[in-house]
């Protein structure tokens, strides 16, 4: 039987696709096509990854005694890479790559810094008023950050206020004058707190006619505002506004 | 004419058939192969590793977050996330309620000095930060539109990206409506948290979660009745991003505002 010109051209051209398709399914490789296989390789590639933070229980295990002054202080929650820096190369050849060590007082800041939007009662202060240019750690250790034994001046945490009372008539009176800070305080400021004048006599013993002290102002304690304690109209960090 | 039209017919019914047994021939052939593939593809994670044991979610206490960036440092070193300040694998945004009402929200700078700090306290209402990073949904929108099927849920509960199947079409980066991912600028594809899966399979906590100075971010394995993250369930009361779009995300806050999106 002569097979006609038409159905010759047409199974070259079936031919070419059957071909084409044979080849396709065995030179395209399975990691293209078989989900299988190209989701376990992108795992594998996912979980080749370097890891650079070394996690904190490896730390423990040479550092030792920094670990053991850190779980009592304040830092306990800080991993030690919070502040060191990614430290799984020091992990692995502890002499030769040495973890970043922040001394500068730039850094501190960034979690202590004064920012309203912190939660209340995070220990915050304002870099610009708190010893201003000192590296934070010549005062705290960092492994162990309780205040220094004294602060100074009161003006270290309360500056606001110190440079409001710099300013007014109060300003030559010692915090001391008013408030009685016991020693405590200067440790666990939130839960021992200074003592405040809480009655009309303690600003009477300056301000009242019949008082020995001659450069304050005088009024007459018995009459002047009688229903009210001084501060509720005299701000005593500025008494001069009323 | 009539005798080739007949011819054409006879071959063309010779010739399906044969078309149908050359490919069931293939596939005979194939067979084979396949099988060979699926032994090449056994799980290849870290030993004593299974997947199908571990569910993971992460947990967030807003109250906790000090919005000190640390977290986002670490995601950037760990994973090679550019520099750039508009490239996050997870990122912390700072929430202002006015006293009208009127919310302001930022991403916390990375550099000190380009941080508003403080914002003026007359007007504000109240203030707080929000870690974000990708929900690892259940039920996730970019998993569904990818066309090259190169982002996919894992058994533990992972949502990663096959970098050498994305085609960097961005299509995942505006389905998601927590607009967790980018495209990496050197590969060109589509770049998100994976729960720092690289870490998580050998037993160690993302770095975010690692470097965290408060414990605001608890990661744990939901399938696990002992872990940190069942308990932070467990003790509160919980909300999620976005609910109403039934995404089912696996990162749970507690203590969210309402205004929060």
């Amino acid at each position: 039987m002569r097979i006609p010109e038409q159905i010759r051209r047409l199974s070259v051209v079936v031919l070419i696709i059957v071909a084409g398709l044979l080849l396709t399914r065995y030179l395209v490789p399975a990691s293209l096509v078989k989900q299988r296989v190209y989701r376990a390789a992108s795992v594998k590639r996912e979980i080749a990854r370097e890891v650079r933070y070394a996690g904190g229980s490896i730390c423990i295990n040479c550092h030792e005694e920094v670990n053991e002054q850190k779980k009592k202080g304040y830092h306990k929650t800080l991993a030690c890479e919070t502040c060191h820096g990614p430290s799984a190369k020091h992990t692995e050849d502890p002499s030769a790559v040495k973890p970043f060590a922040p001394r500068e007082r730039k850094f501190c800041p960034l979690c202590h810094e004064y920012n309203p939007s912190r939660p209340t009662g995070f220990p915050q202060i304002t870099a610009t008023a708190h010893n201003p240019l000192k590296p934070c750690i010549t005062c705290h250790n960092p492994h162990d950050p309780v205040p220094p034994q004294v602060p100074r001046e009161c003006s270290a945490c309360h500056a606001e206020i110190a440079r409001t009372k710099a300013l007014s008539r109060h300003a030559l009176l010692e915090c001391t004058t008013c408030h009685t800070a016991p020693p405590k305080h200067k440790q666990i400021p939130r839960s021992v707190r200074p003592t405040k004048p809480e009655s009309r006599e303690f600003c009477a013993k300056c301000h009242d006619k019949g008082s020995p002290q001659k450069t304050a102002p005088k009024v007459d304690a018995a009459t002047h505002g009688e229903r009210y304690l001084c501060w509720e109209c005299h701000y005593p960090h500025m008494p001069g506004e009323a | 004419m009539d005798q080739d039209k007949r011819d054409l017919l006879k071959g063309l019914i010779l010739f399906i058939p044969a078309g149908g047994v050359i490919g069931a021939l293939a596939k005979a052939v194939a067979a084979p192969a396949a099988a060979a593939g699926k032994e090449a593809s056994a799980r290849p994670e870290t030993p004593g590793y299974d997947p199908t044991n571990h569910y993971y979610g992460m947990g967030i206490e807003v109250g906790k977050c000090i919005g000190c960036n640390r977290c986002v440092e670490a995601c950037k070193q760990e994973n090679d996330v550019p520099r750039e300040p508009f490239f996050f694998r997870t990122w912390v945004e700072r929430y202002v309620i006015k006293k009208d009402r009127s919310v302001v929200v930022e991403t916390v700078g990375l550099k000190k000095e380009k941080r508003k700090e403080v914002v003026d306290q007359e007007d504000t209402l109240r203030s707080f930060f929000i870690p974000k990073l990708c929900n690892h949904c259940a039920n996730p929108p970019c998993v569904q539109v990818c066309p090259v099927d190169a982002t996919w849920s894992t058994e533990d509960g992972a949502v990663l990206v096959d970098k050498n199947r994305c085609i960097g079409c961005r299509y995942c980066i505006q389905a998601c409506p927590y607009g967790a991912r980018y495209l990496h600028p050197e590969t060109r594809t589509a770049d998100k948290c994976t729960f720092c899966y690289h870490r998580v399979v050998k037993g160690l906590l993302p770095a975010c979660v690692e470097v965290c100075p408060t414990q605001a971010r608890i990661f744990g394995d939901l399938k696990s009745q002992a872990s940190r993250l069942v308990r932070f369930e467990r003790m509160n009361k919980i909300h999620v991003l976005k609910p109403d779009l039934n995404t089912q995300p696996k990162v749970y806050y507690s203590g969210l505002d309402g205004e929060v999106r």
